[in-house]
């Protein structure tokens, strides 16, 4: 079971590593971590994708929680939320294939960033399931890489 | 009026009523103890680090106040990590004052550096590195209510050399606001009020207590809450003393080395009052088939703890003193003289025991011990067969009485500790009970014990063994003794002369008492070397992965 959780935390150095080694010593899976600034300049927002189950999920909520660097803890996935990743695809590209990898990517609204003679960066923007089977349709392609800024969420609230 | 990093650090340290600190000066803290010469706090210089983190955790359980220690950069630091570790598991409230290398040394691995908040990050309860002067004040502060409130626990101030040089105007806040930190300490109206009906219904009711009660200071309440139901108290290591140890409702400690009938009791119950204590695994035994018929109801002031190990059909998140203030209130007697008939012949069936013999036993150093300071000392332990003896002879019936390294097990806690106890308490007996592994992992601190004049008694129990592995070797790995054996040993009786301390031997049973009563007449640190039956074994016992009413050693 995967979860998205938003974690408000005190915008100063050393809080990102009280976060993730809290993760890597509680045996935590982190499926992405993304972090900003917020509206509030002392304050900084994380965005974490866990994988586990119930338990441990609940368990991964009140450890942030016990975190003093920690303001706010906030279970997504118990909201409505809207969430975005954007994400960078290499992709192999020949004269046969050029218009059809142009065509997918105008379907799927992403956008062409570099272009040479053998291949082209794709940059999509969407939520899990768009970019998940933008991939699928490229993958006989050829990519030869995937950069992704991992998942950022707000609630509809 | 400006005044130095260093300077306001002792000032700020004053100002939160510390009166003694423990440590180990070098480099990277100069100027502090540059400030310390001619400040009137107390300052107990230790043999090694590692003793001053523990000497610092001994005064705090004593006490209950927060202790303080200080050592420099690099390796002083890193020789703090077992201490501070320790306490944090045990949640004691500890400030750990290190020097660091210049600030814009930093990242260079400069001489004497180590990335100390790194290293001390899932080791404390928080951790500061300051990098300006202006925010010293404040993070003293800050540093001292996250250590003493909520769940207490280490907060470790990392301090740059030149940020103690640089100069600022002490600012001290009146009032700490942290925006992350709030903690939970009056319990859910609601939820209590479930836990009531619960009790009120039950047949067969046990309270299982931690040191959560003792931090809490919530013993009288909890006293007054069994003196109206009459429900059966267990506690954990770390709980003895919550409640009275010679009360007829007192079963002992439970779990791995626990009392058989603790055991019996938390595995027949149908309901368990969990106050303080988090179901750890020498509790719990298998955790599938720990109390399977209980329901539970878990009173902890960390929501982490909560249903972490097993489920709990009520959780109330708060401090257990004001948790059982609500309790005591209008509460329902359950009918339980059935229950309490079981249990009694439980105690009778199955009561600790080891053979009575002319032998010299540990258990009987114990009980001799326990009866000549009328139950009255402050028992420190080392880790092992040592400190669960001392948890089964010796009956605590105060709070703070018992200090031991419960979660993280630490060998070598018990002298240093017992010497922090001992300054906190000078009025009281102070006993460290040891075994001769343990007591040579911080033996350099008869230095520190002697040049003090700290007359702390150490129960030296000398078996040549490294008693509890050992004891699983015998049990579990055919007697195949694979480097337990630490004979020969130092001459402890010689090792404590030459330090100036005072050195008894004892070979015979029949010694026992009035070596006993002669080292509590000398106003000394005294070393009490006790050559007993090396292979005794301490039962009953779970055998790791059991459920705990599958004892062995226990008269079944």
């Amino acid at each position: 079971m995967k979860k998205t959780i938003a974690v408000l935390v005190e915008n100063h150095f050393g809080v990102l590593s009280h976060v993730s080694g809290l993760f890597s010593a509680r045996g935590f899976n982190i499926d992405s971590l993304a972090v900003g600034e917020t509206e509030d300049p002392t304050v900084s927002r994380m965005t974490i994708v866990v994988d586990g189950d119930e338990k441990t999920l609940e368990q991964v909520k009140k450890q942030l929680n016990r975190l003093i660097d920690v303001i706010k803890v906030i279970d997504l996935t118990e909201e409505d939320f809207i969430d975005r990743e954007l994400v960078l695809i290499k992709v192999g590209v020949n004269s046969k294939n050029r218009s059809e990898i142009l065509q997918i990517s105008d379907t799927f609204q992403a956008k062409i960033v570099d272009v040479k003679t053998d291949s082209a960066a794709i940059e999509l923007t969407g939520d899990q399931n768009k970019i998940k089977s933008f991939i699928e349709i490229l993958k006989p392609f050829g990519i030869t890489e995937i950069v992704r800024t991992g998942r950022i969420a707000m609630g509809r609230k | 009026m400006k005044m130095t990093g260093a300077k306001i650090l002792i000032e700020a340290l004053k100002k939160e009523g510390v009166e003694v600190i423990f440590g180990y000066p070098g480099g990277s803290v100069l100027p502090i103890f540059d400030v310390l010469y001619d400040s009137d706090i107390k300052f107990i210089l230790t043999r090694h680090e590692q003793g001053a983190a523990h000497a610092a955790d001994g005064y705090a359980r004593a006490t209950g106040k927060v202790g303080v220690c200080v050592a420099t950069s690099g390796p002083g630091a890193t020789n703090l990590v077992t201490g501070l570790a320790t306490a944090n598991m045990d949640s004691v409230p500890i400030v750990a004052i290190t020097g660091q290398v210049k600030t814009f040394l930093i990242g260079n691995d400069a001489f004497q550096e180590a990335d100390v908040t790194g290293i001390t990050r899932p080791i404390s309860k928080h951790n500061y590195l300051v990098k300006d002067v202006n925010d010293l004040a404040t993070v003293i502060k800050n540093s001292f209510h996250i250590a003493s409130t909520g769940r207490p626990g280490v907060v470790v101030v990392d301090l740059p050399v030149d940020v103690q040089i640089h100069e600022a105007d002490f600012h001290s806040p009146e009032k700490v606001d942290i925006r992350g930190y709030k903690p939970t300490c009056k319990g859910h109206i609601g939820q209590i009020k479930r836990a009531k009906k619960l009790i009120a219904q039950s047949q067969k009711p046990v309270l299982y207590v931690g040191g959560g009660v003792i931090i809490s200071g919530a013993s009288d309440k909890l006293f007054e809450f069994v003196k109206k139901t009459e429900i059966p108290v267990t506690t954990t290591l770390l709980g003895l003393g919550a409640f009275p140890g010679t009360h007829k409702l007192s079963l002992g400690m439970l779990g791995m080395h626990g009392t058989a009938y603790a055991n019996h009791a938390i595995q027949e119950s149908d309901l368990i009052i969990a106050v303080g204590a988090r179901f750890d695994d020498r509790v719990t035994g298998k955790i599938d088939e720990f109390a399977p018929n209980a329901k539970i109801i878990h009173i902890d002031i960390d929501p982490c703890a909560i249903s972490k190990n097993v489920k709990v059909d009520v959780p109330i998140v708060g401090d257990a003193n004001s948790v059982l203030q609500e309790f005591v209130k209008d509460i329902k007697k359950p009918n339980i003289s059935k229950w309490l008939k079981q249990v009694e012949e439980w105690k009778k069936k199955y009561p600790l025991i080891y053979k009575k013999d002319s032998r010299l036993r540990p258990q009987y150093v114990i009980e001799e011990i326990y009866r000549i300071t009328k139950g009255e000392a402050i028992i420190t332990t080392e880790v092992g067969q040592n400190q669960m003896w001392a948890a089964q002879f010796y009956k605590y019936d105060k709070p703070r009485q018992l200090i031991s390294s419960g979660g993280l097990g630490t060998m070598g806690y018990g002298f240093p500790a017992a010497i922090g106890a001992q300054i906190g308490c000078p009025k009281k007996v102070v006993f460290d009970i040891a075994g001769d592994g343990s007591i040579q992992m911080n033996i350099q601190e008869l230095a520190t014990a002697v040049l003090n004049k700290i007359p702390v008694k150490i129960a030296i129990l000398n078996n040549g063994y490294l008693g509890m592995v050992r004891q699983w070797q015998e049990l579990f790995y055919k007697k195949r003794y694979s480097y337990t054996k630490l004979e020969p040993c130092p001459d402890f009786v010689k090792v404590a002369e030459a330090y100036g301390a005072v050195g008894i031997r004892i070979t015979k049973k029949a010694d026992v008492t009035k070596a006993i009563k002669d080292a509590l007449k000398i106003n000394k640190p005294v070393f009490m070397d006790f050559h007993v039956e090396p292979e005794e074994n301490v039962f009953p016992m779970v055998p790791a992965g059991q459920a705990i009413n599958k004892m062995i050693g226990a008269l079944a």
